[in-house]
């Protein structure tokens, strides 16, 4: 194996290619976790986006009516966990869950009463997002929305009532916020978000459409946005992380290495880095305790019963966590 | 009585709207509901399809009870794939180092290697989450994946059967093979026990109170005095098990091997794991609503055959009634509430 030729300016683009679908979905799940929704369906609504832009693509032979059907595609199933977990109150974790095997099997039964293909949609007609500097646009989007959301989240007004809804909805309330109208907007968006993700995963990183093709990218962005804190910078070095090793991984599989260890070695590393965050969030919070400089924000008071980690109440649909 | 009427509510609701939407989707697929319906309850329920749907449920009890006990102290295991296959692979590891044992001993052997390890694959998400704070939702998900790849690996290139051209391993030796009993697996003995012991330590011991307490509240259950991060070591390794020894019961009947993929695209880790929530972790709930989930997927292949409807409806609607049940259920606390 040739490690000097590992790295060079292809690896660069493929890193960019792996990162983008992460990326937007991870940018969704921050806005989520900082409205105080637990979104854990991001796999689910990229995935109905990959199927949306495909079947816009092919039926009206522009790819940009692609990615205008996977946006609405992505509202629409947002709309479903938005409408259950904020209006009716139900379990988040319960509901992204289902969301996401209704997709998976959403997706295959459209591709096959649609599409007319069994398992895998293809075809030499079917078109895909344009390249800029051998880029699809989205990619560029997915980097300028960083930014952006440093801005929105810093420097607006509606940012900061929508981190309100999400820390203290109470406080929120007494000002004349409405709070579940931000968290119908937030989450609607964040499907909006991961419509384009899925229309960069099937009509810009291929061009086509296979029955569970996220292969639990939006699980690794549900990561990403915990190991960056819900920090657009920190999301984007996370989802970052993902992006190396899978282009890597790809370029490695060239060099004999086998399939197997390549595809797993994104999911192996996000899990390894979660692990390292909270090892290090532990040693932090120890050192608080300990009486400490309290640096930074969330320097919540210890809890008196020291044996239940806060991070256990997400499975009850609690949504603070790490 | 009335009282538990009353909890099935919500889930009749969850149900009727769900067919609900399937008929609407038979509608648009152009087919008559009526007879989709009517092909989904001959399929999986007549003479022709009883006992493919027995076959295919005992996995899927196994998977949605390997969710049900930890989801009853409050805990979501979605690590079902890495520990099926842990046990799948385990199996056949066992089989291929002692290939001479006698069926006797042979096949509790690999049962139990396999739930060892299903167990070991369990438990670490949990300790991970007690000892340093990594979320269990999320680890026993991503621990999936290396185990699946490690998995495939090993059937591809080590364990592989070179004569066959296919990803598969030999067939295993004769005492590995699980015996039949007429048209049903020895397998359904297995099940059997495991479902017994579930519900025998949920209903009748002490350890089942504390789980249920912990899952409905963690801190008060800590407080009280029960030791909550042991339990969710327990829980975890006793899902992660059962879903190693379903492994194991996939790869010691027909046919008789490791298939790479087989373990993972049928895809029974995901439908076990929503009829344990369709039950709300409620062990005997699980096997009915596994039987039922189990029901609906064979039906659904016949659904495919007899109308123009692909037969990934029934996993829609598997997971259309969970979202209109956690809908339906949370409407339901909100109103008693009120009246409260």
């Amino acid at each position: 194996m040739e490690w000097g030729g590992i790295f060079d300016w292809a690896l660069f683009e493929s890193v960019l290619r792996a990162l983008t679908p992460v990326l937007l979905a991870a940018l969704a799940g921050l806005l989520c976790t900082r409205v105080g929704v637990f979104n854990i369906g991001l796999e689910g609504l990229m995935l109905i986006g990959c199927f949306a832009a495909v079947a816009g693509s092919w039926f009206s032979g522009n790819a940009w009516m692609g990615v205008a059907a996977a946006v609405l595609a992505g509202m629409a199933m947002a709309g479903i966990l938005s409408y259950f977990s904020v209006t009716l109150g139900a379990d988040a974790i319960i509901v992204g869950i289902a969301l996401n095997l209704l997709a998976v099997g959403l997706t295959s039964f459209l591709v096959r009463t649609v599409l007319g293909a069994q398992g895998t949609f293809q075809d030499p007609d079917l078109k895909g997002l344009p390249l800029i500097f051998s880029q699809s646009p989205l990619t560029y989007l997915s980097l300028a929305l960083v930014p952006a959301f440093v801005f929105f989240l810093r420097r607006t007004v509606w940012g900061f009532r929508l981190q309100g809804v999400g820390e203290v909805p109470g406080a929120a309330r007494s000002l004349g916020i409405n709070t579940h109208l931000y968290q119908h907007m937030v989450v609607v968006a964040s499907g909006a978000l991961c419509g384009l993700a899925g229309a960069q995963l099937s009509l810009g990183n291929v061009v086509l459409f296979s029955d569970n093709m996220t292969a639990g990218r939006g699980w690794v962005a549900v990561v990403a946005v915990m190991l960056g804190q819900a920090a657009p910078i920190g999301t984007l070095l996370a989802a970052l992380l993902f992006g190396v090793t899978d282009a890597v991984g790809v370029r490695l599989q060239g060099q004999g290495l086998p399939s197997q260890f390549t595809t797993a070695a994104p999911y192996a590393i996000t899990l390894i880095a979660l692990i390292a965050v909270s090892v290090r969030a532990r040693a932090v919070a120890r050192h608080r305790a300990r009486g400490g400089p309290t640096s930074g924000r969330g320097g919540s008071p210890p809890t008196p019963l020291p044996s239940t980690s806060p991070v256990t109440s997400t499975a009850q649909g609690d949504t603070t966590h790490v | 009585m009335k009282a538990q009427v009353a909890a099935l509510r919500p889930m009749l609701i969850a149900l009727g709207l769900a067919l609900l939407v399937g008929a609407v989707m038979m509608l648009v697929s152009g087919s008559n509901p009526i007879t989709g319906y009517a092909a989904i309850l001959e399929g999986s329920l007549g003479p022709e399809g009883w006992s493919t749907t027995v076959t295919l449920a005992i996995l899927v009890v196994g998977s949605a009870l390997a969710v049900a006990l930890p989801l009853r102290a409050g805990l979501v295991n979605l690590g079902g794939e890495g520990q099926l296959v842990g046990g799948g692979i385990t199996a056949v590891l066992v089989a291929t180092a002692l290939p001479d044992l006698p069926t006797a001993i042979a096949l509790p052997t690999a049962l139990v290697a396999a739930g060892l390890v299903g167990a070991l694959i369990g438990f670490l998400p949990a300790l991970m989450e007690n000892s340093i704070g990594v979320p269990l939702l999320i680890s026993s998900l991503l621990l999936s994946y290396p185990i699946v790849a490690l998995a495939s690996y090993l059937v591809r290139f080590p364990l592989l059967d070179e004569g066959t051209g296919l990803p598969q391993t030999e067939i295993l030796p004769s005492g590995y093979q699980m015996p039949e009993f007429g048209e049903v697996s020895g397998a359904l003995v297995v099940m059997a026990l495991i479902v017994a012991v579930v519900i025998v330590i949920d209903r009748a011991m002490p350890a089942g109170y504390e789980i249920r307490l912990t899952g409905l509240n963690r801190n008060f259950t800590a407080y009280s005095g029960v030791r909550v991060d042991d339990i969710a070591l327990r829980v975890m390794a006793g899902g992660g098990a059962i879903a190693g020894v379903v492994g194991a019961l996939i790869v010691t009947n027909f046919p008789y091997r490791y298939v790479d993929g087989s373990l993972i695209t049928p895809g029974y880790v995901w439908t076990g794991l929503l009829a344990a929530m369709l039950a709300r972790a409620n062990p005997i709930g699980a096997v009915v609503a596994g039987v039922f989930f189990a029901a609906l997927q064979v039906g659904g292949s016949a659904l495919e055959r007899e109308t123009f409807v692909p037969r990934e409806l029934s996993s829609i609607l598997q997971a259309t009634v969970i979202i209109i049940l956690a809908g339906a259920l949370a409407l339901n606390a909100r109103k008693s509430q009120k009246v409260a």
